[in-house]
């Protein structure tokens, strides 16, 4: 009798400690809905395109989301603008030069003032952000929801397991990390507003 | 000549304008690709797929209109030839 409340003691233990655990979310998105838009609002013209070739890993313990980490990747050449010729630009050697410098990345060090309702959390998050192989230390507002049993939903019941939802606005200057620092800032805005809008899985 | 060149200004100019006005009169530059919108309904997130699809801009515009000008201004040459 002892043994058999010991091991269901463990076993309600070792779920409990699973449970709480904190789960990796992986962003390489299969249904291609993930996606980062950037906008430069110049007086002379406005830029707006996004970016699709998102990947990378969230650790997030719902329990505890104020130690959230992990790495968002954008790959370079994914970024799209309607014009073709303001495409090859942007992937060109003067502006991001995608050949040399293929990734686009952020690396989440801390999560600062957290407040959680419900599923949803917001905070600011801390972390290094590297464009054309410029890395700069950013703090951004982002806000994140945790999809519990989700995925099933997602892929037509085919995976179990929950969804971490990441929403960011912020902006960064063109002029920090040498993207063409010499082109009119009338024509192109220095200030790049960006919004991140990202979806990640924890399969079961 | 003089009047096939006028003719053919005012066929590209008509045209250019025809085809500017019938896609949406972008202002913007010419696009060969624009933006589609879509919810996700179980993240909510709004996904942007771009559809292939050509929207001549105002350099198209200005570019054509130039080429009849000139065709148009050509005419005017021809014209002073014939008379001489």
């Amino acid at each position: 009798m002892t043994n058999t409340i010991i091991t269901l003691l463990t076993l309600t233990a070792l779920t409990s400690a699973a449970l709480a655990a904190p789960q990796s979310f992986d962003f390489k998105d299969p249904k291609g809905v993930n996606n980062a838009v950037f906008r430069l609002d110049a007086p002379l013209e406005a830029i707006n395109g996004s970016a699709s070739g998102i990947s990378g890993t969230v650790t997030f313990d719902p329990a505890n989301p104020a130690d959230t980490k992990g790495k968002i990747v954008v790959t370079a050449a994914s970024l799209h603008v309607p014009n073709p010729m303001m495409k090859e630009h942007l992937h060109g050697e003067q502006w991001l030069n995608v050949a040399k410098h293929d990734e686009i990345t952020f690396e989440a060090k801390s999560l600062n003032n957290v407040k959680t309702t419900g599923d949803t959390t917001t905070a600011n998050v801390t972390g290094t952000m590297t464009v054309k192989g410029v890395a700069k230390e950013i703090t951004a507002p982002v806000k994140l929801t945790y999809l519990k049993d989700k995925l099933a939903a997602r892929t037509n019941g085919q995976m179990q397991g929950d969804l971490l939802v990441i929403r960011a606005n912020f902006a960064i200057k063109r002029s920090d990390f040498g993207i063409n620092p010499k082109a009119p800032e009338d024509k192109v805005a220095d200030t790049i507003e960006l919004t991140l809008s990202i979806a990640g899985a924890s399969p079961r | 000549m003089t009047k096939t060149l006028r003719i053919l200004a005012l066929l590209l100019a008509l045209a250019a304008a025809g085809t500017w006005l019938a896609t949406g009169g972008n202002r913007g530059w010419t696009k060969t690709s624009v933006p589609v919108k879509t919810i996700d309904e179980i993240t909510g997130i709004e996904a942007v797929r771009y559809e292939r699809r050509f929207l001549p801009g105002l350099e198209f515009l200005g570019a054509a209109l130039l080429g009849a000008s000139l065709l148009g201004g050509a005419s005017f040459l021809f014209n002073k030839q014939t008379n001489n």
